[in-house]
């Protein structure tokens, strides 16, 4: 009997290397999961027909472009869209033998921090089923909680990979930007988007990161990765953790969030860590402002190509232009029509350089903060998000409310950082999660650190509710 | 009162590079609709643009052509704006950011060269091609349906812009004549104008002589010969000066033009300006040339066609000399004449004997074309007609035919052309009454007579003797 809840993909290779179970009764483990479970949650969007490889199941967020199968990035406009080609990840997760289970459900076009957004309906939190996931990608951090996937992959623009990983009490990389390839992904914010792992362990986010990362001719924007270093240290001996200020003492962090961080931050001294005290003043006073103007500008323009000409829902309204307005009226749901409005406000003749060109300004200052912090530190603590799961509907009707879900998460985004979350304990019977920030290119600090605090904290990733 | 025109161009130049712009598609011109296409070029959901490197290299080597700075850092951005033959949804083109700037092409005219700024030389991605079915005059508005061909969408697309510093339309035409030979010398692109691989737009306006400020331009699009350039750009300097002759005033506007009846129609206007929302285009990085590789790309610079023709000049009238140069045969030209044959034949027998016997100059052995020029009288005309097609085939050489010589004989020539002059008496009498043109038809009747052997030089030489005796 293969208990999907508890069983971690590293665990998983392990049974199908040594025979014990086969791909096929791994594979229809996780879909009797799926049967049981999923109706509640509603996780994925779509599920695969039959295992397509020999390895360990993997969930795709549906951003994700997979060749043949539907990818409609949680929307109506791309209901029935079948891509003609693979993303480089997805072709990557493929040729590493990782059989698809399905697609995972997430906030229309990655925008949102709950799945409320999804045109599809939201998923819900395993935790607590009232309670929302996360988002964007709350079905794949939903699908690996509830054991419906060992492991997924998500994407994260300002947080779409932590802050679900974070309310579902599990692990989630958003690499350092240009490490993992973006070609055939959905597109959101290009100068932002990237993809990462969900997973139970950092050492399972560590194997599958192998998989994924590395220079893609197919996006100029990547670059040469340094190997993964799968992790084993538990101590943190010579490792200096540095605590920004301003993101452990933001206002609305929940106090039984903030009192996990600091057992935390206390428990990296006794591992042998140096701690100490950092600033990051501007970058979390304008990261949000920033982000709420260089993401929906260039939502705006990477959403133009929705028109119904080529594909996709199309709404014939008597000639070229009604044809436009009523696919993307009828298409679009209220959240991607928002940013799109935002975004070309923003980057209209004569707003430009107050906007946009502003914002692409205080981007670089974001990042010179950060890289004066790494000249005295190896990685910075701060909660991921500020709240543990909140109930659906709370702030659905708000959108500023929901913005400042990422608020936490926003200013590594903005600089390009590898940002981690490991769950790092419970508030109210909900997870914490802890966020690790580290320099470019540091994937392996942050898989070092994490697994050493893991080990130590003894967190239980299975829902209390489901043991 | 004596006007000015002032004449900016905007020049489109599709590179003939193997592959489109951003993406692997091979370019073909009149393959199958729609057979050359993927995701990228159609933009479908996570399809990125790569540059195409040789599309980079040669809009540099253009821009080192038109004495242009080459950015060391230049950007691509986006133009946003809806449109059926643009997927994507905007076009990938520079704005800010170009990598060619500054530049200056020197146009010879009669009375010297005048320099022509080149503002900026960048590259961008060509729309596809629409064609809308039904409704008014091929719009889109009030179409039954529009039809989209991608596979030119994406092609490398250099734009040219000028300075305001062209002061006629015929010099306008030889610009971009020049220009047209100096690309295509490049090797970067066909650049003819009929398959639309080379389009110019023009800005006109006029002024009065002294004037120095600029009064309202307006643009002519549509053109697509130099020969329509130069008689659309005619036709709006004329407009011009007649409205502000009758008191009028000039109005911005976009006109076409119509070749066909010489006329320029009004586009219409759009009621607001378009605001193409241009931002960095956050999925390429910057394009930074190797300073290496751009002084490598400097020295291989052909030298400029402008000062080809100023050379050519002495020796040669202003015309010639430029018709040598814009249609590339110049240096055949000149390889000629340092083999010692006449300016003027040699400048006949390239320009005109070859490109009417289709011999495409680059085939030919100056050398050999030399001999030939040089020995033509003494052979044939016929013989001489028969080499000049021969004169591209490989291995080609002049002896056999300089071997057929002509007849000069005056012992074989005289009963002939005592034959003809005996058997035409009436034109015999009128030639000594002064209608001197008749030599010509002597000339032919002993041509024929002999079947095109004998020596015309002889030939001339024995009539005018015998006639004026």
């Amino acid at each position: 009997m293969i208990d999907t809840l508890r069983l971690t993909a590293e665990d998983a290779m392990g049974l199908l290397e040594r025979g014990e179970v086969s791909p096929r009764e791994l594979w229809d483990a996780y879909r009797a999961a799926i049967e049981e479970r999923d109706r509640e949650l509603h996780c994925y969007l779509s599920l695969a027909d039959g295992p397509n490889g020999e390895g360990v199941p993997i969930a795709l967020k549906d951003v994700i472009g997979t060749k043949g199968v539907e990818t409609t990035a949680g929307s109506k406009i791309l209901k029935g869209y079948v891509p003609v080609y693979d993303s480089t990840v997805a072709a990557r997760v493929k040729e590493a033998g990782l059989p698809l289970l399905g697609k995972t459900n997430t906030d229309e076009f990655a925008m949102g921090s709950s799945t409320e957004n999804s045109a599809f309906g939201p998923s819900h939190n395993p935790w607590d089923p009232t309670r929302v996931p996360g988002g964007s990608g709350g079905g794949s951090a939903a699908a690996v909680a509830a054991g419906l996937a060992p492991w997924a992959l998500g994407s994260d623009t300002g947080g779409s990979i932590k802050q679900p990983a974070a309310l579902c009490g599990i692990v989630g990389l958003r690499p350092t930007y240009g490490t993992v390839s973006r070609y055939g992904i959905v597109a959101f914010a290009s100068s932002l988007d990237q993809v990462g792992p969900t997973t139970k362990t950092v050492r399972d986010c560590a194997l599958l990161y192998r998989v994924i990362a590395g220079r893609d001719p197919m996006d100029s924007t990547t670059a040469e990765t340094p190997p993964v270093e799968l992790p084993a240290a538990e101590d943190l001996k010579g490792v200096r953790v540095g605590v920004p200020r301003e993101l452990n003492e933001a206002e609305g962090i929940e106090p039984g969030v903030r009192q996990a961080v600091e057992r935390t931050i206390e428990l990296c001294r006794a591992l042998g860590a140096e701690v100490g005290e950092t600033s990051l003043p501007r970058s979390v006073d304008y990261g949000l402002a920033c982000y709420y103007l260089i993401a929906p500008a260039e939502a705006s323009s990477n959403l133009a190509r929705y028109d119904g000409v080529r594909y996709g829902l199309r709404v014939t309204n008597g000639g070229y232009h009604g044809m436009v307005e009523r696919t993307r009226d009828e298409g679009f749901g209220d959240e991607p029509k928002r940013r799109i409005m935002l975004g070309a406000y923003a980057l209209s003749a004569g707003y430009y350089e107050a906007f946009y060109g502003q914002a692409q300004k205080v981007r670089t200052v974001i990042a010179d903060e950060h890289r004066a912090a790494f000249e005295r530190f190896d990685v910075l603590i701060s909660p991921t998000s500020p709240t543990v799961a909140f109930p659906l509907g709370a702030k659905a009707q708000d959108p500023l409310a929901m913005y400042l879900s990422d608020l936490l998460t926003i200013p590594s985004c903005m600089a390009g950082l590898p940002g981690l979350n490991i769950p790092c304990g419970l508030s109210e019977g909900l997870p914490v999660g802890l966020q690790l920030v580290g320099p470019q290119f540091a994937e392996n600090t942050l898989f070092r650190v994490g697994h050493a605090l893991e080990r130590a904290l003894e967190f239980d990733y299975v829902p209390e509710r489901l043991r | 009162m004596s006007w000015e025109a002032v004449i900016g161009l905007e020049i489109h130049v599709h590179l003939k590079t193997r592959t489109k712009m951003f993406c692997g598609c091979e370019l073909e011109y009149g393959a199958p609709e729609n057979t050359r296409t993927c995701p990228v070029c159609l933009a479908h959901p996570g399809a990125l643009p790569v540059p195409n490197e040789q599309a980079i290299e040669w809009t540099v080597r253009l821009g080192l052509a038109l004495g242009c700075e080459i950015a060391e850092t230049a950007l691509f951005h986006r133009k946003n704006y809806f449109y059926p033959d643009l997927p994507k949804g905007y076009q990938i083109s520079q704005y800010d950011a170009p990598l060619c700037i500054n530049g200056r092409f020197a146009v010879p005219g009669a009375d010297g060269d005048r320099e022509i700024g080149i503002t900026r030389a960048h590259l961008e991605e060509d729309a596809a091609k629409t064609v809308h079915v039904g409704g008014v005059g091929g719009r889109i508005g009030g179409a039954d349906y529009s039809l989209v061909d991608f596979n030119r969408g994406g092609t490398p697309l250099v734009e040219i812009v000028t300075e305001p510093d062209l002061r006629s339309a015929e010099e306008a035409k030889r610009f971009l004549q020049l220009l047209r030979q100096t690309i295509v010398e490049l090797g970067i692109s066909d650049a003819e104008m009929e398959k639309g691989t080379l389009r110019a737009d023009a800005n006109v306006s006029v002024r009065e002589a002294g004037e120095t400020g600029y009064r309202t331009r307006c643009e002519i699009k549509n053109m697509n010969s130099f020969n329509f350039i130069a008689r659309g750009i005619e036709a709006e300097i004329e407009r011009q000066i007649g409205v502000w002759q009758s008191g009028g005033e000039v109005v911005q506007q976009t006109y076409d033009y119509d070749a066909s009846s010489n006329t320029l129609t009004a586009r219409r206007t759009k009621e607001e300006a378009e605001d193409y929302r241009y931002f960095p285009e956050p999925d390429l990085v910057p394009v930074q040339p190797p300073p290496g590789l751009v002084e490598r790309l400097r020295r291989e610079i052909p030298e400029p066609p402008g000062a080809r023709v100023r050379r050519l000049e002495s020796g040669l009238d202003f015309e010639t000399a430029t018709g040598l140069v814009t249609s590339g045969r110049d240096r055949l030209y000149q390889a000629v004449v340092a083999a010692d044959a006449d300016r003027r034949a040699t400048a006949n027998v390239v320009m005109n004997q070859l490109a009417g016997a289709g011999v495409d100059p680059d085939a030919v052995d100056p050398d050999e074309l030399a001999k030939l020029i040089v020995g033509r009288e003494t052979i044939p005309r016929g013989t001489f007609a028969e080499a000049i097609a021969a004169s591209g085939d490989p291995g080609f050489s002049a002896e056999k035919y300089l071997a057929e010589a002509a007849v000069s004989d005056v012992s074989e020539l005289d009963p002939v052309i005592d034959r003809i002059l005996a058997d035409n008496e009436a034109q015999v009498a009128a030639y000594r009454g002064g209608k001197e043109g008749l030599l010509g038809f002597f000339v032919g009747a002993v041509m024929r007579e002999t079947h095109g052997k004998a020596n015309p030089k002889v030939v001339n030489e024995r009539l005018r003797a015998k006639l004026s005796a």
